[in-house]
């Protein structure tokens, strides 16, 4: 649980509190993620994802790489616990 | 080298290898810090890649692992309670504590959840407001910065139904309380990578000049480590001990500023108890005084606990570097991933898991090194 995970940011938005929120993309499982911590990313950029949260901006093929070398190492399942329904 | 036709870039891994055959004068013991690079290297046999005179012990970086066994006793205990939805990240629901795990109590009827974040818990806690959620917040300076967002944003929208079981660790004293023993073994580290991409490695500067090591601050997929390994023992060979940043693509000298920012507005350094380790000065967060009326511990006012662990285990020894789980007359044995006895058979990141997925039960027992 100590890895953070690359995924493409397919959307930015603020949640009703103002939370800068966002959507992103791993490998075709979407998932609901916090940008607080990343102002400065825009869409389509890929950012590194811990638990939920955008931790830093990395570019496309590291991104790339990073996401085959977790896949080949099953370290991708939490990425499988169902999003709680806001 | 029967493990170097599974690199992706097999030509580059056997060219660190062989540089590294190259410069090697004498043995050296390396450590590797974070789980995740303990699970690389056991997947992909780099410990057996390496030539014999470099010995890669495992490091205290699996924070389902460390987690002490008190608090995960306090953690059960409040998960017991019925105005309680008790929230953890999924690797902890296996984890032994004295008596049971989080799983065994869910199927007992206590409402305990798996998320994949924090902030989702905000959510639940909205939904339930006739009951106390509560989230397990464990983790190294990685997980930090989305406990104290969700610790942050719980006070700033006013969701008082929600708190945190903090039982946060930070790696810099931990490796310093490694160097201090007279146990210990290890020249120089293999640092982490992803912890290090929040909290910057100037923390690291210091304990390199005192100690004497070199610190290479390493990514984890395979090549990285080897070139981390690589570094590492060009500077022990050359006499030199600096931080060094293997990783610059993901991590810079700073960190992320606003995370550590937030994390320090939340959070407090405490000392801290490590599981098998025992505590350690200054080596991990509790919330500030601002925050406690979202501080588990507070709210629950859980007692101490008589706690037990089992004689046999020794994962204390393993996540200090100084045995391997091969060491343990239980491992694979009456411990396994389905019946684990200690955390370090529970978490991927753990030592004693790594080297039972990957077969490293089956094999002989390396003869022991000398100490
Ligand atoms: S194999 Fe099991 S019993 Fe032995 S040290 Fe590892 S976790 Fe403990």
């Amino acid at each position: 649980m100590c890895l953070a995970i690359p995924g493409k940011l397919i959307e930015i938005s603020n949640d009703a509190n103002g939370v800068r929120m966002g959507k992103a993309n791993f490998g075709g499982i979407v998932k609901e993620i916090c940008l607080e911590y990343t102002p400065e990313v825009n869409m389509g950029d890929y950012v590194l994802v811990h638990v939920g949260f955008a931790l830093s901006k990395v570019d496309e093929e590291q991104a790339a790489r990073t996401y085959n070398a977790l896949k080949e190492m099953q370290q991708l399942d939490e990425l499988n616990v169902p999003e709680v329904p806001s | 080298m029967k493990y170097l036709d599974e690199y992706r870039d097999e030509g580059l891994a056997k060219k660190i290898v062989s540089e590294i055959e190259r410069i090697v004068t004498r043995p050296w013991v390396l450590m590797e810090v974070c789980g995740g690079q303990t699970h690389t290297i056991v997947k992909y046999g780099i410990d057996h890649l390496l030539p014999p005179q470099v010995e890669l012990v495992h490091g205290p970086g699996c924070p389902v692992c460390v987690t002490s066994l008190e608090m995960i006793d306090k953690a059960h205990a409040i998960a017991r309670r019925p105005d309680v939805i008790f929230c953890s990240f999924g690797d902890m629901l296996r984890v032994p504590g004295s008596e049971s795990d989080l799983l065994v109590l869910k199927s007992r009827g206590a409402d305990i959840r798996v998320v994949y974040s924090p902030i989702d818990c905000l959510k639940i806690a909205r939904a339930n407001p006739d009951k106390k959620v509560v989230f397990f917040a464990i983790g190294f300076e990685t997980t930090a910065p989305s406990n104290a967002m969700s610790v942050w944003q719980a006070k700033k929208q006013g969701v008082k139904n929600f708190s945190v079981l903090v039982s946060h660790v930070l790696v810099p004293p931990s490796i310093a309380s490694i160097l201090q023993s007279p146990l210990n073994r290890v020249q120089g580290f293999i640092g982490p990578g992803h912890v290090c991409t929040v909290m910057g490695y100037r923390e690291y500067e210091p304990i390199a000049e005192r100690y004497k090591v070199p610190i290479v601050i390493t990514g984890f997929e395979p090549i990285d480590i080897l070139e981390g390994a690589l570094m590492t023992i060009r500077q022990l060979e050359a006499g030199t001990f600096e931080v060094e940043n293997q990783y610059p693509r993901v991590v810079n000298r700073e960190g992320n500023r606003i995370a550590r920012e937030l994390v320090n507005k939340v959070f407090e350094v405490c000392d801290r108890k490590w599981r098998g380790v025992g505590s350690i000065p200054k080596s991990g967060y509790k919330l500030r005084y601002e925050f406690r009326d979202h501080d588990a511990e507070r709210i629950f006012d859980v007692k101490e606990i008589a706690t037990r662990e089992p004689d046999i285990c020794i994962s204390g020894l393993v996540l200090k570097g100084v045995k391997k789980p091969h060491d343990c007359p239980a491992f694979g044995k009456q411990c396994t991933p389905e019946h684990p006895l200690g955390a370090t058979m529970v978490s991927a990141e753990g030592a004693c898991a790594a080297y039972y997925a990957y077969g490293r039960h089956l094999e002989a027992r390396p003869a022991v090194e000398a100490a």
